[in-house]
């Protein structure tokens, strides 16, 4: 039971460093993106994962139910996915200028463009 | 959770982009449908419309301008990353040890302002989905300022790229012609779509004033409203959704819903409350708690779809 009860966590820090790999062992910048979008929804997960209470609903309040999942993560995540997609877009702006100023979106192709000037 | 592992593992090792995107769709369907397990119904709906919409659109546009294969490099050199990564991930998974097991109600996150929410909202707002009270009354702060945040990125996207360049408009132009050209015969995408686009947006307004009592607010029905625009400007033509929607209108709304926001707060406070305190708007308290939570969850939801709007014309207007 005591191993069962981690078994989320690990699965979440397997996400985790998933998406860390992508990030510092890609050069393409977009799949540097979708890297750290990995790495943001294992956060997210890990915050719903907290929230639930074994025998629990959801927060919404109706007759007859007890037990409730904790509302405050979910809040908290509601507004994170959004924010993050808004700031992937931003990312992704970016992208699009460093391809229009480099000719390329790899990392190390950027760096070696730099030096030559 | 083990299916989404394996899709990031197949994120991770598979060297074209497209095929990238496609994976991270599925990706966040499939947290959506974990996030229902996990009780988090509004959550899920969020990151279903996020998700499985908007950022594969976004993704797609940006591989359209740019490049959608990535160059291998050369063998052998993530070594040290994988390393490091192992690394991490061990240390981690020691620190899961102090962890409470998984849907424990004694954990320490359930014991200080949560159970407080859960037992008096129902009286202090008068509103049944608890997520929604949190969310616009009590943590109206920061709610505040996530949309600030949205407002920011999307002035961002709009200062980075909003001129594109002469000569790589022109070239780009004829190749998305094409595209769209095809895109535009086809018959069954016309007709269906045509179909669709009134539901989505009528399930916006629905998800939108519905959201005090079942899962939804601003947050989704902005995302839903802004997909029902960008699936009617992918498949008849950006020119044509720009004339149902010009983009100075969205950006005026888009400054517009936080101004709506800022003002129910300043409102408040002109009533002789605190800023964001909705209890002194009308008579009483839970009806004053309901005008608040509805106005400022319209302006959450004008800023959000005209972001979203926003951003994709942004981007459609790269390449076209």
């Amino acid at each position: 039971m005591e191993f069962l009860g981690l078994l989320n966590y690990w699965i979440i820090i397997v996400l985790m460093m998933t998406g860390f790999y992508i990030v510092i062992a890609h050069n393409n910048l977009v799949k540097k993106i979708v890297g750290l979008n990995i790495f943001q929804a294992s956060v997210f997960v890990f915050y719903i994962t907290m929230a639930k209470v074994k025998g629990g609903t959801a927060p919404i309040l109706a007759e007859g139910i007890e037990v409730y999942s904790n509302p405050l993560p979910h809040v908290l995540i509601l507004t994170a996915i959004v924010v993050g997609v808004a700031t992937t877009a931003l990312g992704l702006a970016l992208v699009i200028r460093i391809r229009d100023a480099y000719g390329t979106i790899e990392d190390d192709e950027i760096e070696a463009r730099e030096n030559e000037l | 959770m083990v299916f989404m592992a394996a899709t990031s593992f197949a994120v991770a090792r598979l060297r074209n982009l497209f095929g990238v995107v496609m994976l991270t769709g599925i990706f966040s369907l499939m947290s959506a449908v974990l996030y229902v397990v996990l009780d988090a119904v509004d959550v899920a709906f969020t990151e279903a419309a996020v998700g499985a919409g908007i950022a594969t659109v976004l993704m797609l546009g940006t591989l359209a301008l740019t490049t959608s294969e990535e160059r291998v490099s050369e063998a052998g050199k993530p070594v040290w990353a994988l390393a490091l990564v192992v690394a991490t991930g061990l240390v981690l998974i020691y620190g899961t040890f102090d962890m409470p097991p998984f849907g424990d109600p004694y954990a320490p996150i359930h014991h200080h302002v949560a159970p407080r929410y859960l037992e008096k909202s129902g009286q202090e707002i008068g509103l049944p989905n608890v997520v929604t009270s949190v969310l616009a009354s009590y943590r109206g702060y920061d709610t505040l300022g996530e949309v600030f945040v949205i407002f920011t990125a999307a002035c961002g996207v709009l200062l980075i790229i909003g001129r594109p360049k002469r000569g790589r408009r022109r070239t780009l132009r004829m190749k998305v012609g094409e595209m769209r050209h095809g895109m535009r015969q086809n018959v069954i995408l016309r007709v269906v779509s045509k179909l669709l686009i009134p539901f989505i947006l009528v399930f916006a307004l629905y998800v939108q004033w519905h959201g005090d009592f079942g899962p939804g607010g601003g947050f989704q029905a902005g995302i839903i409203f802004a997909s029902g625009f960008i699936l009617y400007a992918l498949i008849f033509d950006v020119d044509t959704s720009r004339m149902v929607v010009p983009s100075g209108v969205t950006r005026l709304v888009l400054a517009l819903g936080v101004m709506l926001y800022t003002g129910v707060g300043v409102a408040g406070l002109l009533r002789g409350g605190n800023f964001l305190n909705y209890s002194v708007l009308a008579e009483e308290q839970t009806a004053g708690q309901h005008l608040g939570i509805l106005l400022i969850e319209f302006g959450v939801g004008l800023t959000v779809a005209a972001a979203m709007i926003t951003i994709f014309y942004t981007f459609a207007r790269q390449e076209h």
